[in-house]
């Protein structure tokens, strides 16, 4: 048997995270819809430059109910990667590795990502 | 590269079932993966049906128990069974830990055991540790100074200066934390040192006898050696010594930005 024919064991599906690291995950995640969304806003924009025409089709995709849980999604994304970016400063100038507060500061980021998302999307369907 | 599937010859396939004795009570289910070199076979999971009331409480001992009694075939590292030797780290109940320091009442369920995630695995929960050895080599472990040490005593160090060193001293190199970080996971061909190394790098980065501190962090100044790190956190999450490689690797990143300026 020769070492390159040894099996690798069990890894990414057999292993039981602490939420702490799914956190972690989802800022990789959101980052990733957020190249996306990225995409759907510069359709948006490029569209308004277009014509009126294209403009209307644009808002009436964006405004149909598959493109508002798109957008929710989108709005969800950004404030989550926001929020957890700031967290990740404070890691990067030495703060808040300790389990405890790791868990603390992780449970104020998505307290502050729903919070964000619930009042821009208030303040967005009032209008 | 990030892999969701094992590959074909390490796909798990279902094992044998090894009954507990008749009249047990606290009958308790160790599934144990069980990887035979010699057969060329795939890993297969078998079940031990363990009497708890004939048992020591920990997972090491059950383990042992399973060696002595029922299979003399499964292997696994042992030594100190007290958690300063680092031998019997293992995947246990989904995270990397010490079988000695995991007793079995913190389990629900059954309790599945397998080899340290992402590795090479040379015989049942036996991983090949060549890589990370390698890796701990390449950072040069050991004092390294241009001075000559005083004639007549040690070279001495300050209250202050020795506890910078506390935290990281203390790892016994079990590799639980590299393991479990899926940064290690993506980055298997050593490119990324992984946490338990850095953890040891920043032990010497730190060490005010050290006087190779700019070489280390040269050495370390590397998209993939330090910079993989993504402060995913399941390093610290998981160490069965309560150590925390993570805020070591972000002392090293400091470090290397405090440098410039």
């Amino acid at each position: 048997m020769t070492p390159s024919n040894r099996p690798l064991s069990p890894h990414l599906l057999n292993y039981r995270y602490p939420l702490l690291v799914l956190m972690s995950g989802t800022h990789r995640a959101t980052g990733v819809v957020l190249s996306i969304g990225t995409l759907l806003l510069t359709y948006w924009i490029a569209a308004a430059a277009y014509g009126p025409e294209s403009f209307d089709r644009a808002s009436r995709l964006l405004g149909s109910p598959i493109g508002y849980l798109v957008l929710f999604g989108f709005s969800f994304s950004l404030f989550y990667h926001l929020a957890n970016g700031v967290r990740h400063l404070l890691w990067d100038i030495g703060w808040g590795f300790e389990l405890p507060v790791a868990r603390k500061s992780g449970a104020v980021m998505v307290a502050v990502t729903l919070a964000c998302t619930v009042v821009t999307w208030i303040a967005a369907l009032s209008h | 590269m990030v892999e969701f599937a094992l590959p074909a010859n390490s796909k798990v396939q279902p094992g044998k079932t090894h009954k507990a004795p008749p009249g047990a009570k606290r009958v308790r289910t160790f599934k144990v993966y069980r990887y035979d070199p010699d057969s060329g076979a795939n890993p297969r999971l078998d079940s031990f049906e363990i009497d708890l009331d004939d048992c020591g409480p920990m997972v090491l001992d059950a383990l042992l128990k399973i060696k002595d009694e029922v299979d003399q075939t499964v292997t696994f590292r042992r030594s100190c069974r007290e958690g300063i030797c680092g031998s019997c780290a293992m995947n246990i109940d989904g995270s990397n830990t010490l079988a000695c320091l995991k007793p079995i009442e913190d389990i629900k369920g059954d309790v599945k055991i397998y080899p340290l995630p992402h590795m090479p695995v040379v015989k049942d929960l036996v991983p090949d540790l060549t890589v990370p050895y390698a890796q701990f080599a390449s950072i040069k472990p050991w004092i390294q100074t241009e001075s000559p040490p005083p004639p007549d005593r040690e070279r001495l160090q300050s209250v202050e200066d020795r506890a910078k060193l506390d935290g990281m001293w203390e790892c016994i190199l079990c590799f639980c934390c590299s393991t479990s970080c899926p940064s290690y996971w993506w980055n298997g061909d050593a490119r990324y040192l992984g946490p338990a190394i850095l953890l040891q790098a920043a032990r010497w980065i730190h060490d005010s006898r050290d006087e190779y501190t700019g070489e280390r962090l040269d050495f370390l100044e590397d998209p993939f050696k330090l910079y993989r790190c993504h402060t995913i956190m399941n390093c610290t999450a998981t160490c069965p010594k309560g150590l925390n490689p993570a805020k070591a690797i972000a002392s090293i990143k400091a470090k290397l930005v405090e440098r410039r300026f």
